[in-house]
């Protein structure tokens, strides 16, 4: 039940949102209260979760489909629960963000933000491929209205380049979850797995669009570009984790074989991404360009976590997952702020705004440092994992691993440079004001949050494969990839049918 | 088959069989007939002040009735047999197809009533109306070509005059005459291949067709390909697709609707029904030729509808796409396709009544057509129906959280399940085609700026029609209630396809 309610809480908030008939600010301040009531519902779960147990937990499941034996099944894993979490955090900012900064059309606005919420939960914490799918497709109904309708000039243009891109994916990965699920099984939970190839790269387009990586990222800089800031905060601070989440759920778990044949491809794919979004955040001439593409890079480093395919690495992509989804979410809300000053967001026309606005120094300056993995950050520790298990997997790996930490160096001291040092920006009113104390407020939560998970990373960490412990023996082998991923997900380990030819 | 036999006291002591009348199996049909005389009547009997009111209350009842007929004749047909001389089914099967004619027919009702006429016509409009509804019932249940042949003229008439009514409008007289000379060709067609059917296995009983001449027959194979091009014709599946976006776009819109959403219906609940029952030997044939058919429904029906600015030709090349679609479950000739089947026609035929009210709503306050760029800021105007569009357009995508994504999971299901794993592939291929004008509906009501917006004014108060707005609400119901609430839509579907012999 308390999954379910983690999913309905949101949409039924949608739904009074749509309704209230209020001023905007009235309609936002609704919206805010059922996104704090999710985060301290999230909370309570999180007191209650059990983190030792590696099994599925508050599992709800109900006959949904019954002709084909599909079902509306949910719960959580000690990793889920992190990014449901991540969710929480991020879209409760976003909504806040945005009721400072005044949408209008506030109730379609502020219904769409708390359905895309409640699509986002749905789909960390589905056990059935089509709900799932169904999770994963809801979220593009809200966010192609989001852009298309809030988002800046190019608006039509990005969100036709988005939903061309992602639906072709997904489209794909419909007609694969149909084949798979017939021949074995739509729960998650019970499946079988597979050794077909081409259902494996059926869903792993789809992921591969949606995170993005390299080479089917084409989308992204004009939607993160153009979305209204909140929007591309969630974008690439959630909405990118569906993917990654969708790698470690359904691609890896189900496909142990044809993820061991093709992992060289995704890690060579990863590796070429980090550095080729490295080098592009470099180059990008605007505050957005940068974190858009370093958002490319973060992801591709996510996942070559991901790829690498044991503990220590995907307990850092795990923790770099939340990291990301924090960092990148904070520094397209500052890309915000500062637009909101200055109308633009091209770095030639800004400068200097560090003189006189000690606020928004300090978060840009804390926040890109973490963001760049200086030692002692949550960042550097999830980066330091995945680097570590990107090693064990071969030392070559680490090697790209290592030029994206050095570029992110690079790019984000021009980012932070750019913005609050050298000349006065020409763009630059002088009456521009410091971060307000609501921007201060949402911001500085998220950084908070960050600075938490500094301290403590091994919160995230250390339990969300915690699992894999038990099979240890295994894992270190290299050899039985049918092992990995997750193991511990009941059924995957022993369920395995080995390679159907 | 109950008969009486009945001594006649004639002398030469020959014996006639009457049939027994089996009055539920007959209730929807009649109960449509018996609207569609009191509406007729209402013509020159009742006063002009009350005709409209009094012809249309006659045409709600005939649905309600026939709707409720037919709920009732589902419950109690658990045993499928044929009743009145072999001339009629009595089965699930065709009480569901009835269900979904009825439904239809009821919400087309509630949006037809505000549609402006130049003259007075309503006595004609609501008997036709009723008229059309009693013959698609009777063209479902038909269990013998005769009979089909009868079922099917009989709606086909109504509705190319129901398309011709408000002969004032050149577009009107334009889409009832093409459909006329369109639907009286593939008549003569089916009928044509009724008869060399008859005249390879020399019965007209659907039931024993079947097996009795080998299935190499080439007098029956050409009957069958030219029943199956009949029946193309009406479900506009192309390459026999070429009446529809005329038909559509120049009919009144609320029929337009009800073509869309009952007439394709029945054409292909029927048509399966015929293969599964006369053509079991030929399945091989008839599977492929729906193949066929399905990916030249798709592909037309896709790329036509993706340049068009007309909403109605727009949705006219959508529902040749559907057709493409429905006939993917054709193709699986199995139980599971024919719950497939079903299962799609029911929030398929909601959302069509429901984008055609909005369409006629949208009509009526601009004085001309819907299209897109006169759709512009819609949903900012009337937000509830934006919404409603928006739905709507979600399910003809078959996008989740409407019944039309659980109706292309099964249509897909089916399909792989038979085989076609490549027609899968071409399904999902189009439906990401189909997207492209379903969102551009969605970008015009919402993306574009409106005219209140360009001007800076606000307009006058958008009109409303109570029973238009009821019936919109009624098929949103439907649209979404059929994603959460599956199974009792899958019980329904479940009895009715076991009746079919596969």
């Amino acid at each position: 039940m308390y999954t379910t309610t983690l999913i309905c809480l949101p949409l039924f908030g949608a739904l009074a949102v749509l309704l209230l008939p209020a001023p905007k600010k009235w309609v936002g301040s609704l919206a805010l209260f059922f996104s704090l009531a999710e985060l301290a519902l999230w909370i309570s779960g999180l007191t209650r979760f059990d983190f030792g147990s590696a099994s599925i937990q508050f599992e709800q499941r109900h006959s949904w489909i019954s002709d084909l034996g599909i079902s509306y099944h949910v719960g959580l894993f000690s990793f889920s629960i992190w990014l449901v979490g991540l969710t929480a955090v991020v879209m409760t900012a976003a909504i806040a963000y945005a009721l400072w900064s005044g949408r209008e059309r506030a109730n379609a606005y502020y219904a769409l933000m708390l359905f895309l919420t409640a699509a986002i939960v749905c789909v960390f914490t589905a056990q059935d491929l089509i709900l799932f799918y169904v999770a994963y497709e809801a979220m593009m109904i809200p966010l192609y209205v989001l852009i298309g309708v809030w988002g800046g000039a190019g608006r039509l243009r990005a969100t036709f380049k988005f939903v061309a891109y992602t639906l072709a994916g997904s489209l794909l990965m419909f007609a694969t979850i149909i084949i798979y699920g017939l021949s074995h099984g739509f729960d998650l939970t019970t499946a079988t797995t597979s050794g077909n190839v081409w259902l494996f790269l059926g869903f792993a387009a789809a992921f591969t669009v949606k995170a993005p990586l390299f080479p089917l990222h084409g989308w992204l800089a004009d939607a993160y570009r153009e979305s209204p800031a909140e929007v591309s905060a969630v974008l690439s601070g959630v909405v990118s984790k569906v993917a990654v989440f969708g790698f470690l759920r359904i691609a890896l778990t189900q496909f142990p074989h044809p993820t061991h044949d093709l992992r060289t491809l995704f890690l060579a794919l990863s590796a070429i991404g980090l550095v080729y979004g490295s080098l592009l955040a470099f180059r990008a001439p605007d505050i957005r360009g940068v974190v858009a593409y370093s958002s490319l890079a973060q992801m591709s480093l996510i996942g070559l976590g991901v790829f690498s395919q044991n503990e220590l690495a995907l307990s850092g992509s795990v923790l770099q997952m939340v990291n990301h989804g924090l960092i990148s979410a904070a520094l397209f809300l500052l890309a915000g702020v500062i637009e909101l000053r200055t109308s633009t967001g091209a770095l030639k026309r800004l400068g200097g705004m560090a003189r006189g606005r000690p606020i928004l120094a300090s978060l840009i300056v804390s926040i890109g440092v973490i963001s760049l993995a200086v030692p002692g950050s949550n960042a550097f520790a999830g980066e330091l994992m995945i680097l570590a298990g990107a090693f064990q997997r071969g030392w070559g790996w680490a090697v790209p691993g290592l030029v994206g930490m050095v570029l992110a160096a690079m790019y984000m001291l021009r980012l932070i440079s750019a913005v609050l040092h050298r000349e006065v920006g020409e763009a630059v009113p002088k009456k521009a004001p410091d971060v307000r104390p609501a921007e201060l407020g949402v911001i500085g939560a998220l950084l908070l949050a960050m600075l938490a998970l500094s301290v403590w990373p091994a919160a995230i960490s250390k339990h969300s494969f915690a699992c894999l412990d038990k099979t240890q023996a295994v894992s270190t082998n290299n050899s039985t990839p049918a092992q990995f991923g997750l193991a511990c997900v009941p059924g995957q380990s022993s369920a395995t049918t080995g390679r159907a030819q | 088959m109950r008969t009486r036999p009945i001594e006649r006291n004639n002398g030469a002591g020959t014996v006639i069989k009457t049939p027994t009348l089996d009055w539920l199996a007959l209730a929807p049909s009649l109960a449509l007939a018996a609207a569609m005389l009191v509406s007729l009547m209402s013509a020159v009997l009742v006063p002009e002040r009350f005709r409209k009111n009094v012809a249309w209350a006659a045409c709600l009842a005939g649905y309600a009735g026939a709707f409720a007929a037919a709920a009732i004749l589902f419950d109690r047909s658990s045993k499928a047999h044929t009743v009145i001389a072999s001339s009629l089914f009595r089965d699930r099967y065709g009480a569901l197809a009835a269900m979904v004619v009825a439904g239809v027919g009821l919400l087309t009702a509630l949006v037809y009533y505000g549609e402006r006429s130049s003259t007075d016509r309503f006595g004609e409009r609501f008997a036709l109306l009723a008229s059309a509804g009693g013959g698609m019932i009777f063209f479902a249940q038909s269990a013998n070509l005769l009979t089909l042949f009868l079922g099917l003229e009989w709606f086909s008439i109504s509705l190319y005059v129901l398309c011709a009514l408000e002969r004032e409008r050149p577009e009107a007289i334009e889409a009832g005459f093409k459909y006329l000379i369109v639907g009286g060709f593939s008549s003569a067609i089916l009928v044509f291949g009724s008869a060399f059917v008859y005249g390879a296995t020399g019965t007209l009983n659907l039931a024993q067709i079947a097996g009795k001449v080998p299935s190499g027959n080439l007098l029956l194979l050409t009957g069958l390909a030219m029943i199956l091009t009949g029946f193309a014709f009406k479900a506009s599946v192309a390459p026999f697709h070429a009446w529809t976006p005329d038909v559509y776009q120049g009919a009144p819109t609320p029929v337009t609707g009800f073509m869309a959403g009952a007439t394709k219906a029945v054409a292909l609940v029927v048509a399966l029904r015929v293969l599964a029952v006369s053509f079991p030997d030929q399945e091989h044939l008839w599977t492929t030729a729906a193949a066929v058919l399905a990916v030249a429904s798709l592909v037309v029906g896709n790329l036509g509808a993706l340049v068009q600015r007309d909403l109605k030709r727009m949705l006219a090349y959508s529902s040749i796409s559907h057709a493409g679609f429905l006939l993917l479950a054709v193709t699986a000739a199995s139980s599971l396709g024919t719950r497939a089947l079903l299962f799609y026609l029911i929030p398929y035929g909601a959302a069509s009544v429901g984008v055609f009210a909005l369409a006629a709503l949208h009509e009526r306050e601009l004085g001309e057509p819907a299209s897109l760029d006169n759709l512009a800021g819609f949903g900012w105007r009337r937000p509830l129906s934006g919404i409603a569009l928006w739905i709507f357009m979600l399910s003809f995508a078959g996008f989740p959280l409407t019944g039309g994504f659980i109706g292309k999971v099964y249509v897909f299901a089916a399909a792989y399940q038979a085989g076609w794993t490549w027609l899968l592939i071409v399904g999902a291929v189009a439906t990401l085609v189909s997207l492209g004008y379903y969102l551009a509906v969605v970008r015009a009501i919402y993306m574009h700026p409106g005219p209140d917006e360009k001007a800076g004014t606000d307009s006058a108060p958008p009109t409303s029609d109570r029973l238009l707005s009821g019936a919109v609400f009624v098929a949103v119901v439907v649209t979404v209630g059929s994603f959460f609430a599956t199974q009792p839509l899958i019980d329904l579907a479940k009895h009715a396809a076991s009746q079919l012999p596969f």
